[in-house]
């Protein structure tokens, strides 16, 4: 019942679409305790983001609290509530890329953007956010595109790697 | 048993003990905060670390169990300093306007710096931001939250409601609502539990204490006082009395003497709730036993917490609610009804005041459905604390006040009202007048206790056979009334779940929103004894048995009220005063457009400080804090969502900032 009228605040049918595929995802995972990260990550893939109204839906599908499910998506820096871009860039500010310059990549990619970080491109092709170790610190300086990973990256580069999204 | 030594002394623990429990139980306390006897065992605060021997760092000992041949060390040198730092930390994140705090001289954080011989405040850095947030029952202040959890225990373990939670990460930790929405947007049921754990300011009451001065001392108004009868155990215990100590004489008195213009007894309206309820509960059975619709099982609705949790999380099953209004909005309707006509006055002139062990009391006053042609019954609420502080506040001394009576005729009761303070009470004081209407007889427990259902088990429920009932219940004979009984919304969610699939084989169901009932309720005096239930119980059973008339149909003055106004119970006009509606809000308030808080614009306001803004910087900014332009929901969303995004980049660019003082300190080195 309670599923039923969280369901009815899909607007379109693209939507709806969406929420169907989320749906189906949590009947899989719902009996299995401690899932919700796993969902989360899911329905974020589908939707792109996690704004308040899909997290009511996901709340009142595992009949969990509100509040657990919003405190678990701004816990993890991953998870995100609003609207993302394409493509989304992560430049990293760990220890070692740090030292090797990433800063001035952040500095840099804000001028190209036009964009503080973040926030996400008027055309909503880039969301840009600033990682706190990426794990490459070997490749420092660091960022990714979504799952790739450049390496080595400096000012001058930029240009050209965004040119491929 | 398991054997240690703590300082040194012997001693031994059965198995599973933690080692604040073992010291204590050999008279040793360990400083502690976050932890709450029997609710809360977290350790977040880490006050309580202790020092075991051969452990390579220092133990919290809430939640360290003791073991074989263990060394503990409560109070060495690295113990103590330890700890220090650890409160100068809490407080370093700490509003420290102490002073000018509710909490002040009744604050857990506060004693704690004392016990631990603190003088100074080393550090002082950057502070969370603060947020303000004011709904009709309850006000959070999260500059001085210190994050113990007690509140989350609460509303999660123990309610099972889980409105607040921790939200964001690290120093960003608030807790609050999902996405930082005001508690009186979402499905918060106002029972005000996590107020009384909460060692600090962060959580209470939303204050009315102003505003009934302004009544007292408004010589237009007529100004009259109610309480109810979870304030006569508890109220002592603000002064200096053991708990559950009765001071019903001393509580008229200081009512009267903080200038209120009549002092009734919320216990009045109790017994009338008894007549009003029993009447429906009777009407519902007989249509059940001669095979006309019925909707059973009837549940009470005397506790506003509770009613706001049906509404938000069964809206499909309001129709099994009783009718009846609480008692104290009954109340408010006849002092604004029946007693404004004895005594001559326009009822728009009359304030009314209801001291209540209660915060949701508070937001039921603001429901629509609680006025009568367009005046609210009930003008204001006190929780007991607030009385208290009104009570010390005007310079009442409170232990000498001369004991005296409630004013009549709405002062009057039986011993049947005073146990509506209790979880069982109002199921025992209905079943006394139901059982001897359909019977002629008195109902057969000893002492007319009905012993099942006493007690602070999360169900209980007893059977009563109706036999040889009077001629006109001859259709009751045989019959076997199942009745049901539990506080706290987690027993709710049981018995309605049962309801729901089916397999509920009651026919009536008290339902209290505070685990315990109203005697534990959100309002009432806060206290770290785990036994204060009970004791609290036990003074309220005292009082029903020390009376002499213990049904509620005795009242003689509930009588004459129907001789001479009300009628007859589930008359006409008991129903237009008395009986009221319930709202279908749903889990996420998604069904109904009433909006306690930002939206609402009247009701509640929510204020945010400036991030980051020093503690000398929020007195004057708290000053200036302006009213929000109602907002919507997405709006505020997206704010809460660039906030946190802005504190990610400006601690980024702090660490930024670190490693270029690093970099520069670290080439001067090698320079030199």
């Amino acid at each position: 019942m309670k599923t039923e009228t969280v369901k009815c605040c899909c607007q379109n049918s693209e939507d709806g679409e969406k929420y169907q595929e989320i749906a189906n995802i949590i009947d899989l995972y719902k009996d299995k305790k401690g899932s919700l990260i796993q969902i989360l990550h899911l329905a974020q893939e589908i939707y792109g983001y996690l704004p308040l109204k899909l997290q009511k839906f996901i709340a009142a599908s595992l009949e969990i609290p509100l509040s657990e499910v919003s405190g678990v998506i701004t816990f993890y820096s991953f998870f995100s509530t609003k609207p993302r871009g394409e493509h989304t860039i992560r430049v990293c500010l760990g220890t070692a890329c740090y030292v090797r310059g990433g800063k001035k990549l952040i500095e840099r990619l804000q001028e190209i953007l036009k964009i503080q970080a973040g926030d996400t491109t008027n055309d909503g092709k880039f969301t840009f956010e600033i990682a706190r170790c990426i794990g490459a610190c070997g490749l420092a300086p660091a960022m990714m595109i979504d799952d790739v990973v450049y390496k080595q990256v400096n000012v001058n580069k930029l240009e050209s790697i965004l040119s491929k999204y | 048993m398991i054997n240690l030594t703590i300082n040194g002394k012997k001693i031994s623990a059965s198995k599973g003990t933690t080692i604040m429990e073992a010291a204590k139980a050999n008279n040793i306390n360990i400083p502690n905060l976050c932890y709450l006897q029997d609710v809360h065992k977290f350790g977040s605060c880490r006050i309580c670390v202790v020092e075991v021997k051969g452990a390579k760092t220092l133990q919290a000992s809430c939640m360290t169990a003791v073991s074989e041949g263990m060394e503990v060390y409560t109070n060495s040198d690295k113990v103590r300093k330890a700890r220090k730092v650890l409160y100068e930390l809490i407080l370093s994140d700490h509003s420290q306007e102490c002073l000018s705090c509710k909490r002040n001289k009744s604050c857990e954080l506060q004693e704690l710096g004392k016990t631990l011989g603190v003088e100074e405040t080393r550090f002082d850095g950057k502070r969370s931001n603060c947020v303000i947030d004011v709904s009709p029952s309850i006000t959070r202040d999260t500059s001085k939250c210190i994050l113990c959890r007690r509140c989350v225990t609460a509303c999660n373990e123990i309610q099972g409601n889980g409105v607040i939670n921790a939200q964001n990460r690290g120093f960003d930790t608030v807790i609050g609502t999902a996405m930082d929405l005001p508690l009186g947007e979402v499905n918060c049921v106002f029972c005000g539990q996590c107020t009384v754990v909460c060692p600090v300011g962060a959580l209470k009451e939303t204050d009315s204490v102003e505003d009934v001065w302004d009544a007292i001392n408004n010589r237009e108004k007529y100004v009259v006082a109610q309480t109810a009868p979870a304030i006569r155990v508890a109220l002592g215990e603000e002064f200096g009395y053991e708990p559950g100590t009765l001071v019903t004489g001393k509580l008229a008195a200081s009512l009267c003497a903080l200038g209120f213009d009549s002092v009734f007894d919320t216990n009045f309206t109790a017994d009338l709730t008894i007549l009003e309820e029993g009447t429906e509960l009777l009407h519902r059975l007989k249509n059940a036993v001669s095979g006309k619709e019925a909707i059973l099982p009837m549940i009470t609705s005397c506790s506003p917490g509770w009613i706001k949790y049906i509404e938000h999380t069964y809206p499909e099953k309001l129709e099994h609610l009783s009718t009846c209004k609480s008692p104290h909005t009954m109340m408010g309707a006849l002092i604004k009804s029946y007693y404004a006509k004895l005594i001559d006055t326009d009822p728009n002139n009359i304030y009314v005041v209801s001291i209540m062990p209660c915060t949701a009391k508070k937001f039921e006053i603001s429901r629509p459905e609680m006025k009568n042609d367009d005046i609210p019954n009930v003008d204001a609420v006190l929780t007991t604390r607030e009385l208290a502080s009104m009570i010390k506040g005007a310079g009442i001394d409170f232990v000498k006040l001369p004991d005296e009576e409630f004013d009549n005729p709405l002062g009057m009761s039986t011993g049947a009202a005073d146990i509506f303070g209790i979880t069982g009470g109002v199921m025992e004081a209905a079943l006394r007048t139901v059982y001897e209407l359909v019977t002629g007889r008195e109902i057969p427990f000893k002492d007319l206790h009905v012993k099942p259902i006493i007690g602070f088990d999360r169900v209980k429920t007893a059977e009563i056979k109706i036999e040889n009932p009077l001629p006109e219940y001859q259709a009751f004979d045989g019959v076997t009334l199942n009745v049901a009984v539990t506080s706290g919304t987690k027993g709710a969610r049981q018995l309605m779940d049962e309801i729901i699939s089916g397999k509920s084989k009651y026919h009536f169901i008290e339902v209290m929103g505070c685990p315990g009932g109203c005697i534990t309720g959100g309002g009432q005096p806060r206290s770290q004894d785990p036994k204060i239930g009970e004791k609290r119980l036990k003074g309220l059973y005292i009082e029903d048995e020390s009376k002499p008339l213990r049904k509620s149909h005795e009242n003689p003055y509930i009588m004459e009220i129907y001789k001479e106004f009300l009628e007859y119970p589930g008359s006409h006009i008991s129903h237009e005063l008395l009986h009221t509606h319930y709202v279908r809000r749903g889990i996420f308030n998604e069904l109904t457009d009433e909006r306690f808080a930002i939206n609402g614009g009247i009701k509640s306001v929510k204020y945010k400080l400036n991030e980051g803004s020093s503690q000398n910087g929020n007195i004057s900014d708290r000053r200036k804090r302006v009213r929000e332009e109602p907002e919507s929901e997405e709006l505020l969303v997206l704010r809460a969502e660039n906030e946190k995004l802005k504190n990610e980049l400006a601690d980024t660019l702090e660490t930024v900032e670190i490693f270029k003082q690093v970099i520069a300190d670290h080439s001067c080195n090698k320079s030199d």
